[in-house]
């Protein structure tokens, strides 16, 4: 019992933790607070949900056409519509308040564009989900790769942060977005990269995503509560940190509903992200 | 200061205000209480969030507060009192989540004051569920538009007269500094904690007695319909386009976008998402400092060329 | 500062007066169409739940209106429809003065309903106190208040939470006797539908012999569900319940079959009559039970599922829809029978009969009470199988199959 909850409530954070990562990227870097974060994860499902029924591809092989589309689009999002709005603010925390609402709007906009090419209703396709033991314990294909995914990504990106002169750029842009250009870091590249990774990222999670369950144009918005969630525990812009809290709030989720009371989870996933930042203003894994 | 008109022009506009619901039927009526609703709404969320830049997303919270005490005490008690009550808890409520948010500032109390919401939703749910075994309550209050109009005005008024009255005062000045820089504010022996303390707790209860007087247009209440995040995303937005840190900000930031929803919805049911989105993103690249700012901005403009052609003529006579 | 904020006002109340005055109609003596109303969830949260069951149905009337030639009137006289459809993004406020703006702005003909239970109730008493007939299709009868003496205009078409437990535990008690350990595992959603449904669960099995083993409500919102199938699937009991919103209903289904936890009673809520609950599955959900169902047999019906295929682009869904669609062959009757007087036209609606695609249809005290309480996939049909003693009832499958 304690171990199945145990492997449950990872698997099930390894999936937040796809969700999270991207916009973790997208925030720590590129300083863009992707409000419709969500809705570029559903637009990867829509987006698999296209392929498959197109070229007859089952939804792993979607993910190759899908994720470097996700990529693409959030790159070209930056470009002509996040740039010029960081440009206007002169590196002041302006960019902030001027990214929500942008992409508050942004939000809107692929709301109103998938309700009217999909219905608003559920979409989905015929799948059926191979199950993988673990220990004895029956879970989702689709979610241990998820996870699996999730690790992979982000120890990457990680590793590549601190080891390589392009992490060490971004950690630069990141960190103090003033000084980077002074010694030769361009600012816009790093945080267009950034922000098209997470979207990349964003795109496999939709991927991920449209294998459990169908999904509706709406469905965005829990999305990007959830990752924001994540990230704001883990410590803005910190990797690791976003892969710890996204598994600990798996295991919080399985642990309550097998434990205490199904009808408590997401009062306890609220109410343990309320205590860290009390505890620690800064997330669970910041200094200061 | 400039503002000695702005009380004149507060009663001004109240006694136009006032008159509305005289001169119009069931669905003019309507669009002014939900017109209101979010003025009130806006007003109170911009007094604490407006000079202190903090963004709070826990506006549903209070909302909710408001109608569920009505909810919950509709049968037993005259309106007014559940209002009085209302404000009551929502006032301590607003002690409690004050104190907690304290150290916490930016994107992390955004997030903070969300998660709070949500949290108080789930809760209230679980409550209901398990030791009540009901959920979704019926409101039977008799209070008819008019009256609901009338108190979300006094709100409203209320709102923009604290604020009128703390931008001119001690106060005032203290909440701007916290605003520039919160340490530097410190350092100059403001009570940073009390002020924005203060601040909160009158924001909040203006906003907790908005969700109680709404409350018995509905009728039926759940967790879900009172708590609905929407309405928190809304008032944020409507604040910030008319401009968050002015008097009037909010007012105009709310009034033309609530308009903008209602002939939207009507005049394209089935694209209104999609052109909403187009607004707003036409909005932040247009009015980059809310709506009133663009607008003085053109006005000052004017007023400059105007000065400059009134002192060129002597200039030209000295030629 | 005065000038620019007076200015503004001037506009902002310009940009007001416009509103409220726009596009009066000037409407002659000689009637030209009939005007007809809704507004509905086209966005937000509820945006799901009236794509799938509201919005699809009112558009199909409405195209079969028009190609039957118009409203039929009394006169024999055919009037064309004239739709006017708003959006209450899932928020109260809005429905409660869309509702005010068809009525008293537009001065529509007919008001068709909001989805929901929390929305119709939310506008119940502005329907009633202008004059409106509410043909209620996504939401049960209420039962702690008498809605229908409250108000006297409300008609219910999906009958009351009671009506399904009662038709599913005498199921269990007949059909299933023999079949089960009378055991029952019940989760259900922390929501006003679930919690209604799972009250009347309990009361209705245990009164039937049936031991509620494990009684537990989750979240609206959850995603996973594999602890609680865990704990459902360890409890020994051969009935399993999930009282549960179409997101639950998929992934429970989904993760059902993940795992191999196939118990000889599989019932799920909302969502398991729409047809993308057997597309996603793969069509292997043969026995699966819930509220609702359709008698495929009648060729009306039929046809009808042929007509909403061809014009949304998929089937209906195998509960509210048909009973949508019914209660707007009821409204178009009683105006071909009344004309557009609402109180004629309502009184018409609670006393008359009618023809309708799940057969004649006759309502008593404002409530249609004679329908499909528990639906059965078969042969890739959700299928009506109680109460058994309606015409074209299927017999249970039990226990229910492997998921193949």
């Amino acid at each position: 019992m304690l171990l199945s909850t145990l492997i449950v409530g990872l698997v099930l954070g390894g999936t937040f933790a796809l969700m999270a990562l991207g916009l973790t990227i997208q925030y720590g870097v590129a300083r863009v607070m992707n409000l419709a974060y969500g809705e570029l994860v559903i637009g990867g499902s829509f987006l698999t949900y296209l392929t498959i029924m197109a070229f007859g591809l089952d939804p792993f092989s979607a993910l190759a056409i899908v994720v470097p589309f996700g990529y693409a689009a959030s790159y070209m999002l930056y470009a002509t519509v996040m740039r010029p709005l960081e440009r206007r603010s002169g590196g002041s925390g302006r960019l902030e308040v001027d990214s929500i609402l942008v992409t508050f709007g942004l939000m809107f906009l692929l709301q109103g564009i998938y309700a009217l090419s999909f219905g608003s209703g559920f979409t989905g396709y015929s799948w059926l989900e191979l199950p993988v033991d673990i220990l004895g314990t029956k879970v989702a294909a689709s979610r241990l790769i998820g996870a699996l995914l999730a690790l992979a990504v982000g120890s990457a990106l990680f590793f590549a942060m601190q080891k390589t002169r392009w992490g060490m750029a971004m950690r630069a842009v990141a960190s103090r977005p003033g000084f980077a250009p002074l010694v030769g870091i361009d600012n816009e590249r790093h945080a267009r990269a950034a922000f098209a990774t997470g979207g990349a990222l964003a795109a496999a999670g939709g991927v991920i995503l449209s294998m459990f369950q169908p999904f509706t144009p709406t469905d965005g918005v829990f999305v990007t509560m959830k990752a924001l969630v994540i990230i704001i525990m883990g410590g803005v812009g910190n990797l690791a940190g976003a892969i710890a809290a996204a598994l600990m709030l798996g295991l919080i989720e399985a642990g309550v509903s097998a434990a205490v009371d199904p009808g408590l989870t997401l009062a306890a996933t609220y109410a343990i992200f309320l205590a860290v930042l009390l505890w620690r203003p800064n997330g669970l894994f910041n200094r200061g | 200061m400039k503002d000695r008109v702005s009380p004149l022009l507060i009663v001004v506009v109240v006694a136009v205000l006032a008159l509305v619901p005289l001169a119009v039927e069931d669905y003019g009526l309507g669009l002014a209480i939900g017109a209101m609703g979010y003025i009130a709404l806006a007003s109170s969320w911009a007094l604490f969030s407006g000079p202190t830049r903090y963004i709070s997303l826990a506006t549903v919270a209070f909302f909710g507060f408001g109608s569920y005490t009505v909810a919950v005490l509709g049968d037993y008690l005259p309106f007014l009192l559940i209002l009085a009550i209302a404000a009551l808890i929502g006032l301590f409520a607003s002690f409690v989540v004050g104190f907690a948010t304290l150290r916490l500032a930016g994107i992390y109390f955004v997030v903070f004051s969300f998660g709070l919401a949500e949290m108080v939703r789930q809760l209230l749910t679980w409550y209901e569920v398990n030791v009540t075994g009901t959920l979704g309550r019926y409101i039977f209050v008799d209070v008819d538009g008019f009256d609901i109009y009338y108190m979300l005005l006094a709100v409203a008024v209320a709102a923009l007269a604290i604020r009128w009255w703390i931008d001119r005062g001690r106060l005032g000045l203290a909440v701007r500094a916290i605003g520039d820089d919160e340490a530097v504010a410190r350092h100059a022996g403001v009570d940073v904690t009390r002020v924005k303390l203060a601040l909160f707790a009158m924001s909040s209860v203006l906003i907790t007695l908005v969700g109680a007087i709404q409350a018995p247009r509905w009728t039926y209440v759940e967790p879900s319909i009172v708590f609905n995040p929407t309405i928190s995303f809304l008032t944020v937005i409507m604040a910030l386009l008319g401009g968050a840190s002015r008097l009037w900000g909010p007012v105009f930031g709310a009034a033309p976008l609530f308009f903008l929803f209602e002939w939207l919805s009507g005049r394209f049911p089935d694209h209104y998402s999609i052109i909403l989105g187009l607004l707003f993103i036409g909005i932040v690249f247009l009015f980059p400092e809310g709506v009133l700012a663009r607008i003085e901005e053109f006005l000052n403009r004017v007023r400059a060329q105007r000065t400059r052609a009134a002192k060129e003529v002597p200039n030209e006579r000295l030629a | 500062m005065v000038e620019i904020t007076r200015r503004n006002m001037l506009m902002a109340a310009g940009t007001a007066a416009a509103a409220f005055s726009l596009g009066l109609p000037a409407r002659g003596e000689e009637r030209k169409s009939v005007r007809i109303g809704y507004i509905v969830s086209k966005t937000g949260v509820n945006a799901p739940g009236a794509g799938t069951t509201s919005i699809p149905n009112y558009e199909l009337w409405a195209a079969d209106v028009k190609a039957a030639g118009g409203l039929a009137m009394p006169d024999g006289s055919r009037l064309p429809l004239e739709i006017i459809a708003y959006d209450d993004r899932s928020q109260t406020e809005e429905v409660v003065r869309g509702i005010e703006r068809l009525a008293r702005h537009d001065k529509v003909d007919f008001i068709l309903p909001p989805w929901g239970t929390g929305f119709n109730l939310a506008i119940a008493p502005l329907m009633d106190r202008f004059g409106y007939p509410q043909l209620i299709g996504t939401s049960f009868v209420p039962h702690r208040i008498d809605a229908i003496s409250k108000w006297k205009r409300t008609f219910w078409f999906l009958g009351t939470a009671d009506d399904y437990m009662g038709a599913f535990t005498k199921v269990i008690s007949t059909a299933g006797k023999g079949v089960t350990n009378n055991k029952a595992a019940i989760i259900s959603v922390a929501d006003g539908f679930g919690i209604e449904l799972v009250e009347e669960a309990r009361k209705k099995l245990e009164a039937a012999g049936v031991e509620i083993v494990m009684d537990k409500s989750y979240p609206i919102g959850t995603q996973d569900f594999s602890a609680l199938l865990n704990e459902a699937s360890g409890s020994g009991a051969d009935i399993f319940m999930a009282l549960s919103y179409p997101p639950d209903t998929f992934a429970i289904t989904k993760q059902a079959r993940l795992t191999g936890y196939n118990p000889k009673v599989f019932y799920t809520g909302v969502g398991t009559s729409f047809p993308i609950y057997s597309d996603i599955n793969e069509g292997q959900v043969e026995g699966v039970m819930s509220l609702g169902g359709i008698d495929n047999s009648r060729p009306e019906m039929q046809a009808y599922v042929e007509r909403h295929e061809k014009l949304i682009g998929a089937p209906p869904d195998y509960w509210a829809s048909s009973l949508i669609y019914t209660s707007l062959q009821i409204l178009e009757q009683a105006i071909a029978r009344r004309g557009l007087d609402r109180d004629a036209v309502t009184e018409e609606i609670a006393t008359g009969s009618f023809e309708t695609i799940v057969g004649a249809v006759k309502l008593t005290g404002n409530r249609m009470s004679d329908l499909w309480l528990l639906g059965q996939w078969q042969h890739g049909t959700f299928v009506g199988i109680a109460p058994s003693e309606r015409q074209g009832a299927r017999t249970p499958l039990l226990p229910k199959p492997a998921w193949a």
